[in-house]
């Protein structure tokens, strides 16, 4: 008993080691711009470069146009599945999986194929087209954990019921999504929300082939020519996805909890 | 019935190749109460469902009121309905909850308050108007569901077995509440059971539910006292079931066990020959001779249980066996196994069985 406890600190120990070690280091070396002297100065380089709040902004906003276009793809489509068609559910899930599978270059490659400037759907002729290409490319990249997470809160409440009484109260369906089923599942839809949003502030494939002024291929370029500022990029892309995981745990406490089943 | 308020009119329902509804009928008069009693299976269920629009009919239709509504959305249909798993909104409040189809119909807010607070008067939960359903028993939520339903005055309640979720007293006092709350408000209710307690206790009709038909429709008292089949007959109370031969169809007589009975009445279309079911409910036999019965059968006791207030014995009338309970009398000792005994009842009492 006692051993087993013991072991069981040195394994945890162990694992916290492996992952903060680089992390302090990272954060150390980050600090050493100045010579001799600890400071902020690869910080305050980096938050102050406007390519840095350009690309930034960048893709902060192409990160809420993918979680839009997914909510709206995913939520009614994981509802429909499990209201109507749940026979076709590992089908599905089998598709949504697809992104994780399939490189992400290899995607690209095929919407650089398919919508050139000659294609029917010329969206790589104008920046709008190209910039609605990308979110459309990250919201495939987030469709595994979108849907995942939006059909797990699915699976929390009693769809078909919750529906049927719903419709017998006279709601059609544009109430019953969004009074009924968006709200239960909302937490759901967050979690589904930041994880997105993690995904599209750090990914580089899509953004540098399609050449968008985005956070990922900035950071890349940092890395590549500077020593201390992707130190520091790193410590604060880190801290933005850690920001996003924390909001994740503290919403969570306030989902609805759920009392449809009599047990 | 002058005019029906609901009238269901040659119903079927397949799923696929499988029938589960066949040809189903009945009309419910307006403020009327009617319990859908079956087996699990049978139906009753589909048949809701298709009343409240959530399946449609592969044949007939559903008139309410004199609309034809068999292709109607359930969202259009003003029909109040209670499912068996409370299904209250868990993201909403009790008064949220119950104020829901109000605010649907585009109700002013001021209206909704004061409908949800009488609701909650009539429920009799008033305090709880701020909870969320996690926040209550199941009692409790099974009582905002009714509320809910009846909040936007429905012409129509169904009612899908709301009671079979919670434990016996519960369901005993909430089922006199729902009774009680109908009759207040006048409502056409349907009410959906396989508790035949439930049903008779509570129910103006009764529809008894056997394979996707009603079987028979009526009373409780003449569910009970004159079953119009064998399933009804078996389904409803204890009975008793005796084999009879025909020996006078114009005269109603049967010989039981080379033992004649005069029936009440004719037996039309049987002939002298035919085999038939004689139904007696235990209740309505004694052991040896009472006044006012004027039908006795012989037979030998076989099988005597000792309860108490009450004994069960069995007798044996050739290969039949009828069970019936005397009450215990601390005079006379309870009949023995292999006795001869003569049974008897009121012809008017046996029932023959389709
Ligand atoms: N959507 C469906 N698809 C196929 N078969 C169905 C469907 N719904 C019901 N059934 C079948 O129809 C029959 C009647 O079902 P129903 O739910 O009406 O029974 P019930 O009388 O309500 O039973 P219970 O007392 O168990 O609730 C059952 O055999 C059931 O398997
Ligand atoms: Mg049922």
């Amino acid at each position: 008993m006692k051993s087993g406890r013991f072991w069981a600190w040195v394994v945890f120990a162990l694992g916290a080691a492996y992952f903060f070690i680089p992390l302090i280091a990272t954060v150390e070396f980050s600090m050493r711009m100045r010579r001799g002297a600890y400071s902020f100065d690869a910080y305050q380089i980096v938050l102050g470069d406007e390519r840095f709040q350009a690309t930034f902004m960048y893709s902060v906003v192409a990160a809420i146009f993918t979680i839009i276009l997914g909510v709206l793809i995913v939520v009614p489509a994981a509802y429909w599945i499990r209201l109507r068609l749940p026979q076709i559910r590992p089908v599905v899930e089998f598709i949504t999986l697809l992104p994780l599978v399939i490189p992400a270059i290899v995607i690209v490659f095929g919407y650089i194929r398919m919508y050139g400037s000659n294609s029917p759907l010329p969206f790589l002729a104008s920046d709008t087209g190209t910039n609605a290409l990308l979110v459309i490319g990250y919201a495939t990249l987030a469709l595994p954990y979108m849907y995942r997470a939006v059909d797990t809160g699915l699976r929390t409440i009693d769809v078909r019921t919750l529906t049927e009484a719903a419709q017998i109260l006279g709601a059609g369906w544009g109430t019953i999504i969004t009074r009924v089923i968006l709200p239960n599942v909302l937490i759901a839809v967050l979690s589904g929300a930041f994880l997105t949003f993690a995904i599209v502030i750090g990914e580089f494939t899509m953004a540098s082939l399609l050449n968008r002024p985005a956070f990922g291929p900035y950071l890349q370029n940092i890395g590549a020519n500077r020593a201390y500022e992707p130190a520091a990029l790193a410590i604060i892309a880190f801290a933005i996805t850690w920001g996003c995981m924390s909001l994740i745990q503290i919403l969570s406490r306030f989902a609805p909890k759920s009392a449809n089943r009599p047990n | 019935m002058a005019e029906p308020f609901l009238s269901i009119q040659h119903v079927r329902k397949s799923f696929g190749a499988t029938t589960v509804v066949e040809d189903f009928n009945l009309d419910v008069a307006p403020g009327e109460f009617v319990s859908f009693l079956g087996p699990s299976g049978c139906g009753k269920t589909t048949v809701l469902r298709m009343v409240a629009g959530f399946e449609e009919p592969s044949a007939g239709k559903i008139v309410v009121a004199g609309k034809d509504i068999t292709r109607l959305k359930p969202n259009q249909r003003n029909v109040g309905m209670v499912f068996q798993a409370y299904a209250l909104f868990p993201n909403l409040t009790v008064a949220q909850n119950i104020g829901f189809g109000l605010k649907v119909a585009g109700m002013a807010k001021a209206a909704i308050d004061s409908r949800v607070a009488e609701m909650l008067d009539i429920i009799k939960l008033p305090q709880m108007a701020d909870r969320y359903p996690y926040q209550l028993s199941g009692g409790q939520q099974q009582r905002i569901a009714l509320a809910r339903a009846i909040a936007p005055k429905p012409k129509l309640l169904l009612l899908d077995e709301p009671l079979s979720a919670l434990d016996a007293k519960v369901r005993v006092s909430l089922r006199e509440e729902i009774r009680s709350i109908q009759k207040k408000l006048g409502i056409t209710t349907i009410f959906v059971t396989h508790d035949q307690e439930e049903a008779l206790s509570i129910s103006d009709r009764i529809a008894v539910m056997y394979g996707g038909k009603a079987e028979q429709v009526g009373t409780p008292f003449e569910i009970y006292n004159r079953p119009a089949t064998k399933f009804v007959a078996n389904f409803v109370g204890t009975l008793n079931v005796l084999e009879g031969t025909v020996t006078d169809a114009a005269a109603g007589k049967v010989r039981v066990n080379a033992q004649e009975v005069a029936l009440q009445g004719k037996l039309n279309g049987s002939k002298s020959g035919d085999t038939l079911s004689l139904a007696l409910r235990p209740e309505a036999i004694s052991l040896g001779w009472q006044p006012g019965h004027d039908t006795s059968l012989s037979g030998e006791i076989a099988e005597v249980h000792f309860l108490g207030s009450v004994i069960r014995v069995r007798v044996g009338i050739g290969g039949n066996t009828v069970s019936l309970d005397t009450f215990n009398n601390s005079t006379a000792p309870p009949p023995v196994v292999g006795e001869k005994a003569d049974i008897s009842f009121s012809s008017g009492d046996m029932l023959v069985l389709h």
